[in-house]
């Protein structure tokens, strides 16, 4: 009950700021609001008992994902203020879209299937396992997202470097 | 236990908010926060699904952590494009970016 009533709490929480992220004028605003619905879906990951992956979601999404976006929202200043309209024309029908995809989603997912749920506890050391399959079983997908990851980071580097001409 | 269907109807909320940003938006950065925020839902779906069906096997953190990865690269390559854009342009704004137009 009482867990019902905090994930209840906390994704009133997640939505309400992911809500004024897409709504919101001023896009410093916004990127704030981005933050606590990145610690609001953190905190879900806790009450589906993923400690790990919550903590890397505050040390990744909060820690480095937010703070990029707000250096790239102040390196390309000017954007920033309501100036003019943060939205595009085709806004109307990109709620009317998302409102129907929305409404189609919630029909299917919470009415028209059931899921195949078994009430299972998670074994005390997932972290251990998690640790062991991402250097055993899964080492092929590990391996390729550092090499990602790395391909990125100088990628970006490259690409934001200023140019002498 | 909280129902599977009230972390799926979260994760449905948040992805369609996410789109909206993505559709309606004009600056690019906030066309990014908002592929983030589907991301986001994506990763709840998937480890909703975990706990709810597989507790005992660790392919579903390990899928949650790869999508982690990939969205980090994803927001620095689509941030330094940006600042790159902004140098040429003076601008982010999606519809004013039209270089291939004759």
């Amino acid at each position: 009950m009482i867990l019902k009533v905090v994930f209840l709490l906390v994704s009133l929480f997640t939505v309400g700021s992911a809500l004024m992220v897409v709504t919101h004028k001023n896009l410093f605003s916004s990127a704030l609001f981005l933050v606590a619905s990145f610690f609001g879906v953190a905190a879900l990951y806790v009450l589906l008992e993923a400690e790990f992956l919550a903590v890397a979601q505050v040390l990744i999404y909060v820690g480095a994902i937010a703070t990029l976006i707000i250096f790239a929202i102040m390196l390309t200043r000017g954007m920033m203020s309501g100036r003019t309209s943060p939205r595009n024309d085709q806004a109307a029908w990109a709620g009317l879209a998302s409102v129907v995809l929305g409404l189609v989603l919630l029909y299917v997912v919470v009415f028209r299937v059931q899921w195949p749920v078994v009430e299972k506890p998670v074994p005390p050391d997932t972290i251990e396992q998690l640790g062991r399959a991402l250097v055993g079983r899964y080492v092929v997908p590990f391996e390729v997202a550092s090499v990602l990851l790395l391909a990125a980071l100088v990628g970006a580097v490259l690409i934001a470097r200023e140019k002498e001409v | 236990m909280v129902p599977l269907s009230w972390y799926l109807a979260v994760a449905a909320v948040l992805f369609v908010l996410g789109l909206f940003g993505v559709l309606s938006r004009r600056n690019a950065v906030a066309i990014l926060m908002g592929v983030e925020l589907m991301l986001n839902a994506v990763n709840i779906n998937l480890l909703a699904f975990w706990r709810y069906t597989q507790p005992e096997n660790v392919a579903g953190l390990v899928f949650a952590v790869i999508v982690l990865t990939v969205a980090a690269a994803e927001a620095a390559v689509g941030l330094a494009l940006f600042i790159a854009l902004y140098r040429l342009r003076e601008s982010v704004n999606v519809d004013e970016i039209q270089l291939l137009k004759g």
